[in-house]
């Protein structure tokens, strides 16, 4: 190799280091900083049920977190399951309303969240009557997840081999039979690392659910009141200015959370690699 | 009976897979019907065009080229950020990382993927703001950190579909590692390494609450890298609580416009992807 070589070798070398080196300690350092700052004030008051301007409680955005993500989580799996049961199982290659549908899903994913809360609050606050709600945060929420669980169900069904349906058939099952007893049992930890990422794109979810359900900070008593999920609860003390160590408590919990559901998907997903 | 049950569920099965284009149907259907009377009433031109937006005015202006610039801006500016660092470090994991570190990063980068907006928004407010201030340069820098892992999501495996034999033949011809896979696998990756560029633009002009904490949301042409800006996605949030009649309609047709930007970025996407995975 001549000088002038090695010269642009290195020099692509330390291009390459120094922008991972960038990335990762990016991260670091946010991991840190949040972590440094929040931990101190994690305090037992940070719990207490009930919110006051005083304690600036977190517990009830978390406890409405809980309920936002299992009502969308409930709304949208099974219709993302079937939908990918259709898409895989059932629709034949070419049909143009397959390709409609790959094209609207693709749509969907990449809309941003801005765009989902405006409709939210157009149709189901608004046109539907709902109010600043639970109800309707998590009807907007199941339809921003939608294709995030059709993707990772379509995914999962593919995977399973040929055989196994086969199989079935021979052994006189018909379609649907093969269908719940045989191929989608076979593809639930794929299916279930997708609800997972959704859970996750849940939980930092905010501008989604400013205008649709809204910004109260206690426990909701029924799915038409108002409630605001963690991220929003964060969001609503930063722009505030006057919980500053709160706020960052409250990020500490969100990070916390954030870091279980990667860890649960990528458990799952390496499950399914090392089966394969 | 079992003919019967089978023949139900496939259209249950087929109702439940029309609902994408149900949901997408909808989300045109009540964003148009309540945007563009608004166009038309303040006029399509002095909305797109109109360098004033005074809402709260008598006689109001609402002209929004100050948050279309703005989303513009400070999209380019987090591109200029985010693609080059994300193409290097997706070059660093598909090339140069040994197997055992790649375990341990690679799930880094998901976490960077996974925290959430307004965790970014408050680290900014925090660590960035005081030394570049509420401006375009703060929203740009971190939104350039924001859509990195996107970014170095799809590069990577753009690269890894390149066949090794590209990188052996260039090896075998006597260029060295790296000249390989920037010469020869980069250019061999171009479609996919673009189509990760448009969803990182798709993610940075979308990009909200992050946003709004950084760049101080002033409603003008923004002149300087260190002066506030707002963006379209700003200015709906910023106002929907207390805007009404007109101004409210105003901000909806903020969205439309959002809304087709998005339309393009992802149709671009879609047509680059399909063209990267022939």
């Amino acid at each position: 190799m001549s000088k002038k070589q090695k010269r642009t070798e290195k020099f692509l070398a330390a291009m390459t280091y120094g922008a991972f080196i960038f990335t990762f300690s990016v991260l670091v350092f946010i991991i840190a900083f949040i972590l440094f700052k929040g931990v101190p004030h994690l305090k037992p008051s940070l719990f207490s049920l009930k919110y006051t301007s005083e304690n600036v409680s977190l517990m009830p955005a978390l406890i409405s977190t809980l309920i936002m993500t299992a009502i969308s989580i409930a709304i949208s799996v099974p219709l993302g399951v079937f939908s990918a049961i259709y898409l895989v199982e059932y629709a034949k290659r070419g049909n143009k309303v397959v390709n409609l549908i790959r094209l609207t899903t693709e749509t969907l994913s990449g809309i941003p969240s801005i765009i989902y809360g405006l409709f939210g609050l157009l149709f189901f606050v608004t046109y539907l009557g709902w109010g600043f709600s639970v109800l309707a945060g998590s009807f907007t929420l199941s339809i921003m997840i939608l294709p995030l669980i059709i993707r990772s169900s379509e995914e999962a069904l593919k995977a399973v081999p040929d055989s196994y349906r086969e199989g079935s058939f021979g052994l006189g099952a018909g379609k649907l039979r093969t269908v719940f007893r045989v191929v989608l049992p076979a593809a639930i930890p794929g299916i279930f690392a997708g609800i997972i990422l959704a859970v996750g794109r849940i939980v930092g979810e905010t501008a989604a659910l400013i205008y649709t359900a809204g910004t109260v900070a206690q426990v909701p008593k029924d799915l038409l009141q108002s409630a605001r999920t963690l991220s929003v609860h964060m969001f609503a003390l930063s722009s505030e200015g006057l919980h500053t160590g709160e706020a960052y408590a409250t990020a500490v919990v969100l990070l916390i959370l954030v870091v279980v559901i990667n860890t649960v998907s990528a458990m799952v997903a390496k499950r399914i690699g090392g089966k394969a | 009976m079992n003919k019967a049950k089978e023949k139900i569920m496939s259209i249950v099965f087929l109702i439940a897979a029309l609902t994408s284009i149900f949901a997408v149907a909808l989300i045109c259907l009540f964003l148009i019907v309540n945007g563009i009377p608004a166009m038309a009433k303040i006029g399509l031109f002095d909305f797109l065009l109109g360098k004033e937006w005074a809402p709260s005015d008598v006689p109001a202006e609402y002209g929004i080229l100050p948050m279309i610039l703005g989303s513009l801006y400070v999209t380019a500016g987090a591109v200029l950020i985010g693609v080059p660092i994300g193409i290097l470090s997706a070059v660093f994991l598909a090339f140069v990382c040994p197997k055992k570190l790649y375990k341990k990063v690679k799930p880094a980068v998901d976490l960077l993927a996974g925290v959430p907006s307004v965790v970014y928004g408050f680290f900014g407010m925090a660590v960035l703001v005081p030394i570049t201030g509420y401006s375009m340069l703060t929203a740009s820098l971190l939104l350039g950190i924001m859509i990195l892992p996107t970014v170095i999501g799809l590069a990577e495996s753009a690269l890894r579909a390149v066949p090794t034999q590209y990188y052996e033949g260039s090896l075998a011809l006597g260029a060295g590692h790296y000249k390989s896979v920037f010469s020869v696998v980069l250019p061999a990756a171009k479609s996919g390494l673009l189509a990760a560029v448009v969803l990182g633009i798709g993610r940075a002009i979308g990009e909200t609450m992050a946003v709004i904490m950084v760049a101080g949301n002033q409603a003008r042409i923004p002149h300087s890298l260190f002066k506030g800006v707002r963006t379209l996605t700003a200015n709906i949030v910023i106002e929907m609580g207390y805007a009404s009649e007109l101004h409210r309609d105003a901000l909806i047709a903020t969205g439309v416009v959002l809304f087709v930007f998005i339309l393009i970025i992802n149709l671009s996407f879609s047509a680059l992807k399909r063209r990267s995975d022939k």
